[in-house]
């Protein structure tokens, strides 16, 4: 078989056994839904001040923020979390001592992780459609926001893949994963929007790490001008990607840790 | 093409201040089952997985097929068929999808099917590994290894966790595959598994072989002494000879003899002569086990 159709079967059967695990499968759609439902009643249907002078509706702000939300779901936390749990029953040694070569192997993971990501962010869109009268993006906001979806993806998941050198073993990887990735999300005004008058040091820790750019992007692709979306962010994002994915490299364990 | 698959000199693998494994020399023929027996912790681990790619080795040479498995090349994990002593498979893909995922990584994979019929889950090809036994789980560690027609197994303690039944199976599958042509290298440390499957065996003790041979001939075995027994006679007195070498335990007599023909002609042709039955006679000789406790200094079944 050539590496091209060993990757696709890969990503296939990473996508059966993915859906054959119904709980896991449930929480990863589940939750941008459920949080999205949560935000907009709490908080209200306000407007947030996202730039200086730019205000939007607050229930529009959740739907990109929560497809944001899903991305790294689907991408940081659930291959951290799924991977260190192979890494612990043994596959990913097994996987080792075969011909499949190890790129292949995690590619096939990534792939589809980048994949669920899409579906969740047009899941997302439409439940914004039908209950909270977002407008889709059109023409150029469409492209832009399929770049920050991918390159977003991309990031997250080498993040993933580099975080699991930080988890001892696979009941400790939910802890791990959370800890770091919670913080950020709200430091990052992905649950509750910051405003202008969010502390410095808040505004500092959000632009230094790449979930605030990434939901940023989001935001900006999302709903076009006056928003602004800038490439930067994006670049941002793909920055951290890369430093992720030569810390994945360096650091990833095939074998349980002891 | 060298008819040597595996050929190791000075192998020495260091954790530290921990010797795990101590200058070993190896060589595996084309077509052979070569066991390597030995107590946990003696290296056995440590030397397969060196030779399988997965550890980096202190020093010494090691040519698997003629790769240095070190550099863990893809042309030579194509023609490498690999039993670990525990991995997992994905719990939510059935028997056949696992075998033939793992078939789709080789050039030239055998039949689905017929590997999964051949280790004994044909009824459970359907089945997600999840609700598989232990056992059958490790068989289909077994059928995983098959599934490439890979020339070369190595199988680390394959039929661990086995009822008699399983292993007899697993034994009739290791023999179909030297059938084959195929080269088996095997770690156990079960003696009767080392004696029924392997050309060659060699013990492994604190990182070094202390013996290698044919399981016949291990340590000197054919040529140990045979040990006589049966229980003392009610009546009448042992040929002086025989009453000089016999020792004494309980009611049983034991003679350590170098030549059990001569002496057990003796023996019965004077118990015949005096129409004396000798209950419970035996003649024995040291088994596998008895020279392995002893190479091994006692450290068998530590398991």
């Amino acid at each position: 078989m050539s590496d091209a159709g060993l990757l696709a079967l890969q990503v296939r059967t990473t996508n059966k056994a993915f859906w054959r695990n119904p709980a896991s499968a449930f929480f990863t759609f589940a939750f941008p839904l459920m949080f999205l439902v949560i935000f907009t009643a709490l908080l209200g249907n306000g407007m947030v001040e996202v730039a200086p002078g730019v205000e939007i509706q607050q229930d529009n702000y959740y739907v990109a923020a929560m497809a944001a939300f899903a991305v790294i779901t689907a991408t940081y936390t659930n291959l951290a979390i799924s991977i260190a749990f192979t890494r612990d029953v043994g596959i990913l040694k097994r996987t080792r001592g075969t011909p499949l070569p190890a790129g292949i192997y995690l590619g096939g993971r990534v792939v589809h992780a980048i994949l669920i990501s899409i579906l969740l962010v047009l899941i997302t869109t439409a439940f914004g459609i039908a209950f909270y009268e977002a407008e889709a993006p059109t023409g150029v906001l469409l492209w832009e926001l399929l770049a920050t979806v991918v390159v977003g993806a991309m990031a997250f998941s080498a993040l993933g893949l580099a975080t699991t050198a930080l988890v001892p073993n696979a009941d400790a990887a939910p802890a791990v994963v959370n800890a770091i990735i919670l913080p950020l999300l709200f430091l990052s005004g992905i649950f509750i929007p910051l405003g202008e008058d969010a502390p410095t040091w808040m505004k500092v820790i959000g632009d230094v790490f790449p979930v605030k750019h990434f939901a940023k992007a989001m935001l900006g692709s999302f709903y076009g001008p006056p928003f602004p979306f800038e490439w930067s962010d994006v670049l941002v994002v793909a920055v951290w990607g890369v430093a992720g994915l030569a810390l994945a490299i360096r650091f990833f364990s095939w074998e349980p840790r002891k | 093409m060298s008819d040597r698959a595996i050929e190791v000199t000075g192998l020495r693998k260091t954790y530290g201040d921990l010797e795990a494994v101590a200058a070993i020399d190896l060589t595996i023929d084309v077509g052979e089952v070569f066991a390597l027996l030995g107590p946990n912790g003696a290296g056995k681990t440590t030397t397969v997985e060196i030779l399988e790619g997965y550890r980096q080795r202190t020093a010494g040479e090691v040519s698997v097929l003629g790769f240095d498995p070190a550099g863990r090349a893809r042309a030579l994990r194509e023609r490498v068929g690999i039993v670990l002593q525990s991995t997992g498979v994905d719990p939510y893909l059935t028997v056949r999808e696992t075998v033939a995922l793992n078939a789709s990584y080789y050039p030239s994979p055998r039949d689905v099917d017929e590997v999964v019929e051949l280790v004994g889950l044909a009824e459970k090809r359907d089945t997600r590994v999840l609700k598989l036994s232990g056992g059958q789980q490790r068989r289909l560690d077994v059928a995983i290894a098959l599934a490439g027609d890979a020339e070369l197994l190595f199988l680390d303690e394959p039929t661990t966790g086995f009822d008699p039944g399983a292993r007899r199976n697993a034994w009739e599958i290791v023999r179909n595959l030297t059938a084959l042509g195929k080269t088996v290298f095997l770690t156990t440390h079960y003696m009767d598994e080392a004696q029924y499957l392997a050309d060659r065996v060699a013990v492994i003790a604190k990182g070094r072989i202390v013996a290698e041979g044919p399981p016949a001939t291990l340590g000197d075995r054919h040529l140990a002494k045979s040990v006589i027994r049966f229980r003392k006679p009610p009546a009448g007195d042992l040929p002086p000879e025989i009453a000089s070498m016999a020792s004494k335990a309980n009611d049983e007599l034991e003679l350590t003899v170098t030549d059990p023909t001569r002496v057990l002609h003796e023996l019965t042709s004077w118990a015949v002569g005096r129409g004396v039955e000798l209950e419970g006679l035996e003649v024995s000789r040291p088994t596998l086990e008895d020279v392995y406790l002893e190479l091994t200094g006692g450290e068998a079944g530590a398991e």
